[in-house]
């Protein structure tokens, strides 16, 4: 029996989420099978293949595999769906429907978020915005899950001396009854979230869009991600994509810097995992300080210019 | 002229903790204490529910049936949704431990009874935050999903939805035909508050209990226990500083987290 690790990629590349999904992977203790759908994928395969401890990539190019639907997803799997014992894919907005997806055609109860595989049918889980976490035993012919990527350290990309054997496979059939019609946010330029060693987040405090720049600004100096709390979001002032917390993005940066943000548990279970943790507010009561590691409480407008030009003076000498 | 005939939609909604509650973990790690805590629809049901009541404004639902899975205790969650314009509702009867899986074929069934061509429900519950439910019904049904829903639109000449969907690389537009599965994110509603009429007239509306095993038969392949539950790792308490230049120093050489 195998592991099957659905890859995702962006830009070309594999993402930095799938890279952790195969360290979770590699505790399973089976042979890993890494599955590349897309259009045009054929380079990010072949790089897939010189993945260590990867012992094949399956690849497979259809136009209707640019923006994957779980049903051309089960449906593409459908002939091997036999072969493999554990099925994974990143906690992403993509991973969390095409693992469910994919279960219920099977009969399986799928894990979503896996942080911890104590070993190969025992596992952990948070629940409650991670404020009970839950070790459950797991038994069945077809074991699927989503990885929360932060919990396991992505696997060096080094290049492996004998390359996984690379197969190429027919796509299935197109049976999705949904089309994507276009992305309606500009493609961001800012530093992909997940990945990010220093994350800069900003909440209702920052009061405007226009003052996420001031964020943008000191994020540039510092090779930064930007994030949001959800009352960020919902006001409008940047976009859902950079919602951190139960119901967004998942980060474990080493520097975490909280500006503005209250800290209201939905938002505290989006950034527990991080190294060290900053908060800047203007109200000493906010429950961000009870779990930062350091805490400043001043206005927001007056730190950021300071800390920007510190940094800038810092970066001179 | 005739018009087109409309949508009847069923809304599945779950009865949780308030999600303004910080739950704990019971003294013997059995599992969560949730004993005696005011319990409240999930946020995003509640929101699935209040564009079904838009929709059906609208024109684009004729009926909408809500439907919860669980213990006589939920009920009141029930007469909520009849409250927000609910037309009907069923509780099915289930055991305590109820996996996502389940849930969707107990969803598919009701469904099929019901002869519905929509579903609505939360991308996610807040209890145990699977996030799985709408796929696994979708799934099951051979229903085109749409997951994450920030925006709805109706095109009733073509009875395909038109819907934004939050995605980690933003916002993408997709088209749905019907009959579909959608799933609420937070942004797509504010839901109304309940006027006291509201809530009166509720109850006269019908309300079906129905044990799980005369609605159907669960098919589950994979056995999953839990073992033990555990709080987060606490972190340590941190230390207030007074200035900008206090928080660099003691974040480059105590922390060493800048260069």
């Amino acid at each position: 029996m195998k592991t099957l690790v659905v890859a995702e990629h962006l830009n070309g590349q594999l993402t930095a989420a799938t890279l952790s999904v195969i360290r979770a992977a590699l505790e399973l203790k089976q042979e890993i099978v890494i599955l590349v759908l897309g259009h045009g994928c054929e380079p990010i395969a072949k790089e897939a293949a010189l993945l260590r401890g990867v012992t094949q990539v399956w690849w497979s190019d259809a136009v209707y595999y640019q923006h994957l639907t779980p049903a051309d997803f089960a449906e593409f799997i459908k002939p091997y769906q036999n072969e493999f014992h554990y099925v994974l894919a990143s906690a992403s907005s993509l991973g969390k429907t095409l693992i469910p997806f994919l279960a219920a055609k099977l009969s399986a109860s799928p894990l979503a978020e896996v942080l911890k595989i104590v070993d190969p049918h025992t596992f952990v889980r948070g629940l409650y915005a991670g404020h009970v976490l839950a070790t459950l035993s797991v038994t069945g012919s077809a074991i699927l899950m989503t990885v929360q990527h932060t919990a396991f350290e992505p696997i060096d990309v080094e290049t492996h001396a004998s390359p996984a054997l690379l197969v190429q496979k027919t796509p299935g059939p197109a049976v999705a009854k949904s089309r994507f019609m276009l992305l309606k946010s500009t493609p961001s330029t800012r530093p992909e979230l997940a990945s990010a060693k220093v994350v800069l987040s900003g909440g209702r405090g920052l009061q405007s869009a226009d003052h996420f720049k001031l964020l943008d600004d000191l994020a540039l100096k510092l090779g930064a991600a930007v994030g949001a709390s959800r009352a960020a979001v919902d006001a409008g002032f940047i976009g859902n994509e950079y919602q951190i917390g139960q119901t967004g993005k998942v980060v474990a940066p080493n520097l975490y810097m909280a500006f503005g943000i209250s800290g209201a548990i939905q938002h505290i279970a989006g950034i527990l995992g991080s190294k060290v943790i900053v908060a800047i507010n203007k109200d000493k009561e906010a429950p961000i300080f009870e779990v930062a590691d350091y805490g400043l409480v001043a206005d927001l407008f007056e730190v950021i210019p300071e800390l920007s030009q510190a940094l800038e003076q810092g970066n001179k000498r | 002229m005739t018009s087109q005939p409309t949508l009847k939609c069923i809304v599945a909604v779950k009865r949780v903790v308030d999600p303004n509650i910080k739950v704990q973990v019971k003294a013997d790690q059995s599992g969560p204490d949730i004993e005696h805590l005011k319990m409240a629809m999930n946020p995003f049901d509640e929101i699935a529910l209040q564009e079904a009541v838009n929709l059906k404004e609208k024109g684009c639902i004729q009926e909408i049936i809500a439907v919860t899975m669980g213990s006589l205790a939920c009920q009141d969650i029930l007469r909520a949704a009849l409250a927000r314009g609910a037309d009907s509702a069923w509780l099915i009867e289930t055991p305590e431990v109820f996996p996502a899986l389940a849930a969707a074929q107990c969803l598919q069934a009701l469904v099929i009874k019901e002869q519905a061509d929509l579903v609505f429900l939360g991308k996610q519950a807040i209890d145990d935050d699977c996030h799985q439910t709408a796929a696994m019904l979708a799934s099951l049904l051979e229903w085109p999903l749409a997951d994450a829903v920030s925006e709805v639109q109706w095109f009733s000449d073509r009875r395909e939805f038109e819907v934004t969907v939050e995605t980690d690389q933003g916002l993408e537009l997709w088209c749905l035909a019907t009959p579909c599965v959608l799933a609420a994110d937070l942004r797509l509603n504010i839901p109304a508050f309940l006027s006291l009429p509201q809530i009166i007239k509720a109850k006269t509306k019908p309300l079906t209990i129905l044990p799980i095993a005369e609605l159907v038969s669960l098919n589950l392949k994979t056995a999953v226990t839990l073992l033990q539950v555990e709080p987060p790792l606490r972190r340590k308490a941190g230390v207030l500083v007074g200035s900008v230049a206090e928080l660099l120093d003691k974040l480059r050489n105590e922390a060493k987290v800048l260069p």
